[in-house]
């Protein structure tokens, strides 16, 4: 739990000796309480009050890093359930599941679906990030498919319940910060063993929360904390309901026994039925997955679920910006109109979806409007004449057009007065208040 | 340390609404928990899914559609008995796009006209829409309200523009049940739920529709707004955010590029149907797990898998 301000000035030197850039030390325990200053602002702070407060203001969740290098990723550490109260922070992971028991054909399909499905979206890479592998029993063909996913440099997953298989497998990727499901009451012990002499994070199995408690308490007790959770699958009901209990007693409860982040087999759930799959990860991407495996890949699988990702897990006080430049559309000429918006993310897709809709050649020109949305960004002074004018002069968009025309937002059409001065040569067109009025608008342009 | 369930116990309970008459009625609403969260006290209605058609062929529609529906797209009647035979939804939800005055302009007698052939057809539930004109959307709702009377449909929706018109006829005349819309946001969902009680509907006659958006695009305000409307119904027992939501996910998801686009135009894609079918359900399901307590969708395929979804989720 949290200290009080009280609490941490108890901890500080109570000297005033105003290093830290505070009046007194009581202010500083203040500003610290509040998470508004990291308490190493504090020159003259015990290691041992340090440990203390960092332990006590530690979220009652655990952050597991998995994989390494351009494969790292971070999961748990999250403080709230729902994303208002604060924000969410950690994306959860998709894997493609592949075990021994598929055929060649199968499984190399795959592996040229993870490697497709791979594209930006604002400014994020979109794919896989890791592979999962499940023992079926073929231990030869395993091993040999463990290699072979090893290869496509994601966080790699083994899902395994056998001790001795398992430490072969994970013997081909020590040192990659694999993560290894399969430890359950029967083989706890050697596999928090295991686990610890790889390096790899440890997937703990329960069908229901009170034996997953225990499997984390056995855990601790030999003192290995890189732990995931995977709820089960015996039903698509209880398993949401193990995963929910599992995050809120963390959360809610500040119980740190349950803080660790989640796998959810959602492959298993929804029975290779592949549509069912998209409603449960839609669902666990709301609902406290970690990591969300899923049968295989494919863009209209993969486009609504990292979009729903990357809305969700983007923080409230922060909008999703796009890159201020030129954007294209259907190889525009030198006499195309240059459509101009905001850099607010949501309105960009918008309005580019329009745009693109209209299958008119067109550019989309936008400046750095501090990433709100056109009124907003007007009201802030942040889209006014001179800040857009700048932005037609350093975009090199001139150089490009014979013909210049800027289509300004309908919301923004006082701006036309300023601009016209502001741009001698320019034409400056009013066009639609509303995005879905652009292909009309653009298809009847001349 | 012994495990100690966490469990979340609320005074605030949203209200259940019925729609349609006799055997095929069914209610929305009526939980006390979380969406999803069934475990935790009374689960009320499971989420209730219905299936859009249109009055008039629509134009708009990926050419899937066409292979689906045929002709029947043209005559909303048979359509309706098609839907309700083949693909059993929970309702069906008729939208008026031919009223549109920027397009067909159908009076709203003709529309009127049209709704009763339609539940002349049906035994679901009717869940109407409009055009999105909210001074025509009033006369349309006025017309099939009265032409409709006793059928307990619900009417989508009165807005700020349109509140008293709506409300007055299809709530308080035609005693039908009524949507109350507003654009993703509490204060503005709570607005129009004030207005439409202030008017004299009964707030177990209202249903919200919050507003929403296709995943990808801005659903993490639609589900921050659910989320705050549902824990200010149920943790601060405030009456005026009690009403069930019903999300209209078909047209939003269905008008995204990544539903749309053609496989010439995003050959790496792969098939436009099953990509829209995929953004529908993911739409749908993020909309339930928000709060949604119906939602509608427009391709068979994905009410078929939605169904299984909320059978098997909700146990």
């Amino acid at each position: 739990m949290a200290l009080s301000g009280i609490e941490i000035f108890k901890l500080t030197p109570r000297t005033n000796c105003k290093e830290c850039g505070f009046p007194t030390c009581m202010a500083f325990s203040m500003k610290v309480a509040s998470g508004a200053v990291e308490i190493g602002k504090c020159p003259h702070i015990s290691d041992e009050a340090k440990e203390k407060l960092s332990e006590a203001t530690a979220p009652p969740m655990k952050t597991i890093t998995v994989g390494t290098g351009d494969a790292e990723r971070k999961l748990g550490g999250e403080t709230v359930l729902f994303r208002h109260e604060k924000t969410l922070v950690s994306r959860p992971l998709v894997a493609v599941q592949f075990a021994d028991s598929m055929s060649d054909d199968i499984i190399d399909a795959k592996i040229a679906n993870v490697q497709k499905v791979d594209y930006e979206r604002i400014g994020e890479q979109m794919n896989a990030e890791s592979v999962s592998v499940k023992f079926d029993g073929d231990k030869d063909k395993y091993i040999k498919l463990v290699e072979k996913v090893a290869a496509l440099n994601k966080v790699v997953v083994l899902v395994c319940d056998d001790v001795a298989v398992a430490t072969e497998a994970l013997a081909l990727v020590k040192g990659a910060k694999p993560v290894l499901v399969g430890a359950n009451k029967d083989n706890i012990n050697e596999m928090v063993a295991l686990a610890k002499d790889n390096g790899a994070v440890l997937g703990l199995c329960a069908d229901t929360v009170e034996e997953m408690y225990s499997l984390v308490e056995t855990a601790q007790a030999a003192d290995y904390k890189e732990l995931i959770l995977n709820p089960g699958t015996a039903s698509m009901a209880k398993t949401l309901e193990n995963t929910i209990e599992i995050r809120r007693t963390a959360i809610t409860g500040g119980d740190r026994v349950l803080g660790y982040p989640s796998i959810v087999f959602v492959n298993d759930l929804a029975g290779g039925d592949p549509y069912l799959e998209t409603a449960l990860a839609a669902t666990y991407v709301l609902k406290y997955g970690s990591i969300i495996v899923l049968s295989d890949i494919t863009y209209a699988q993969a486009l609504p679920f990292f979009g729903l990702r990357q809305n969700i897990f983007t923080d409230p006080q922060k909008p999703m910006r796009v890159e201020p430049k030129v954007y294209e559309f259907a190889n525009p000429k030198e006499d195309s109109p240059v459509l101009l918006t905001v850099d607010f993310a949501l309105t960009y897709f918008v309005v580019s979806g329009e745009i693109e809709r209209a299958k008119a050649p067109a550019y989309l020109l936008i400046p750095d409007a501090g990433g709100y949305s056109v009124l907003t960004s007007w009201a802030a002074g942040k889209f006014g004449a001179s800040v857009i004018a700048n932005m037609v002069k350093e975009s090199g968009i001139e150089q490009k057009l014979t013909v210049k025309k800027l289509v300004l937002p309908g919301k923004v059409a006082v701006l036309k007065g300023d601009l016209q001065e502001e741009l001698p040569g320019w034409e400056i067109i009013v066009g639609p208040e509303e995005a879905m009025q652009i292909p009309k608008f653009l298809n009847e342009f001349k | 340390m012994a495990y100690k369930k966490v469990s979340k116990k609320y005074n605030g309970k949203i209200s259940e609404v019925v729609i349609g008459t006799g055997d095929k009625a069914t209610a929305i609403g009526g939980r006390n928990v979380l969406p999803l969260h069934t475990f935790d006290g009374e689960a009320g209605q499971a989420p209730k899914l219905g299936l859009e058609i249109v009055d008039i062929a629509p134009t708009d529609w990926i050419d899937a559609f066409n292979g689906i529906y045929g002709d029947v797209c043209n005559d909303a009647a048979a359509w309706a008995k098609l839907v309700e035979e083949k693909y059993a939804p929970d309702f069906i939800y008729l939208r008026f796009e031919g009223a549109d005055p920027a397009g067909q302009n159908k009076s709203a007698e003709e529309c009127a006209e049209l709704a009763k052939k339609v539940a002349q057809n049906i035994t679901l539930p009717l869940v109407v829409g409009g055009c999105n004109n909210a001074e025509k959307d009033a006369e349309v709702f006025k017309a099939v309200s009265e032409a409709l009377e006793g059928k307990n449909i619900l009417v989508l929706s009165a807005k700020e523009e349109n509140y008293k018109a709506v409300g007055a006829a299809s709530g308080l005349a035609y005693k039908q049940k009524v949507g109350a819309e507003s654009a993703v946001d509490i204060n503005l969902a709570k607005q129009i739920n004030i207005l439409l009680t202030q008017l004299g509907v009964n707030k177990n006659d209202i249903v919200m529709n919050v507003g929403s958006a296709a995943v990808g695009y801005g659903f993490e305000y639609v589900t921050s707004t659910m989320d705050r409307i549902i824990l200010a119904a149920l943790g601060q027992n405030d009456e005026t955010l009690q009403m069930p939501i019903i999300t209209p996910v078909a047209q939003d998801a269905w008008s995204v590029k990544e539903s749309i686009a053609s496989e010439a135009d995003a050959p790496a894609w792969g098939p436009t149907e099953d990509r829209g079918i995929h953004m529908e359900i993911s739409t749908a399901s993020a909309c339930i797990a928000s709060g949604s307590d119906a939602v509608i969708l427009r391709h068979p395929k994905s009410l078929e898998t939605m169904k299984t979804f909320v059978q098997g989720i909700i146990g």
